[in-house]
């Protein structure tokens, strides 16, 4: 076994492993833990693209999904504050059953596709001067700019689109500021908790003043 | 030469894509069923890699490169409308979310 296969081993099962573990009910409890495991799973994943020479991928991989996405995945989470009270206890339901057969007959249909696409496949040789400069920026970046120019415009544009809709959809809505929010079910529990002892305290002093 | 055999690589993408699809269906909280969509989209993008290393291609790279951006958009507008809903109905919870109206 070559030290190839044997990186791969480690990461592919570093990859399967975070990923499953994210979505456990044990481990995946918590939505930050979920989060932290997914970051594994995308820095094994930049790991099996350096494998197999894809370097401009490897780098958006860590800086664009590692970096950015999975960052605003921690902040929202921290934003919204959910206490570990509001995670539902793990139970199997019809939900679930269907979940896992659909998955299993997904999974099924994907080998045997991928196992049509990839028989008598043979990698291509790196060594050779046609790939000189496989996977790199220099390669990549020029394939963007001619022959891809148009749909690389567009996407700046939906990242435009994107920045501009996360603003306007992020941000207080005046419409809804003077509306009564429904408070969840547990802060309302906290804040009575809050006002009891609030009550007690005031009750203390109060009757220290009587004295 | 790679030495690693593509139909390897095509299986853990296989592999990444059922458990990203089981919990899409599985998960009640919006924001792991995002993550969820988050891995769905990698195993897609290892795939692609997979493929153009084997057939010495870039625009597999080009076309990972575009499903980067596409999740980048996704997951920031995904998000601000988890804070929005959450501002309206105070929850996460995507059974506490079947109602159209407030």
């Amino acid at each position: 076994m070559s030290a190839e296969l044997v990186i791969f081993y480690v990461l592919a099962a570093g990859a399967v492993g975070s990923a499953a573990a994210m979505l456990l009910p044990t481990t995946g409890r918590n939505p930050i833990h979920s989060a932290l495991l997914l970051i594994a799973a995308l820095f094994c994943l930049a790991g099996l693209y350096a494998l197999l020479s894809a370097h401009l991928l490897t780098a958006l991989q860590i800086i664009v999904y590692a970096g950015a996405i999975m960052v605003l995945f921690t902040f929202v989470i921290m934003l919204l504050n959910l206490s570990p009270n509001e995670i539902l206890p793990a139970k199997l339901t019809l939900t679930k059953i269907v979940a896992g057969v659909l998955g299993l007959f997904v999974f099924g249909k994907l080998l045997t596709a991928l196992t049509i696409a990839s028989a008598g496949a043979k990698a291509v040789d790196l060594a050779d001067p046609v790939y000189a400069n496989y996977g790199t920026i220099k390669t990549v970046g020029r394939m963007l700019y001619s022959t891809f120019m148009v749909p690389f415009e567009l996407a700046s544009v939906l990242l435009l689109v994107a920045a501009v809709a996360a603003v306007a959809l992020a941000k207080k809505s005046l419409k809804y500021v003077d509306a009564p929010v429904p408070p969840p079910a547990k802060l309302t529990r906290l804040a009575h908790k809050g006002d009891d002892h609030d009550a007690e305290a005031g009750d203390g002093h109060h009757g220290g003043g009587h004295h | 030469m790679t030495a690693i055999p593509l139909g390897h690589l095509l299986v853990l993408g296989a592999v990444l894509f059922t458990i990203g699809l089981v919990g899409v269906l599985t998960r009640r909280n919006v924001l792991v069923l995002l993550m969820s969509v988050e891995l769905m989209l990698n195993a897609v993008n290892l795939t692609l890699v997979a493929f153009s290393r084997y057939h010495g291609w870039t625009e597999g790279h080009v076309l990972a490169f575009f499903i980067i951006a596409v999740a980048a958009a996704e997951a920031a507008v995904g998000l601000a409308m988890v804070l929005a809903v959450f501002r309206i109905k105070g929850t996460v919870w995507i059974d506490d979310l079947k109602l159209l109206k407030r």
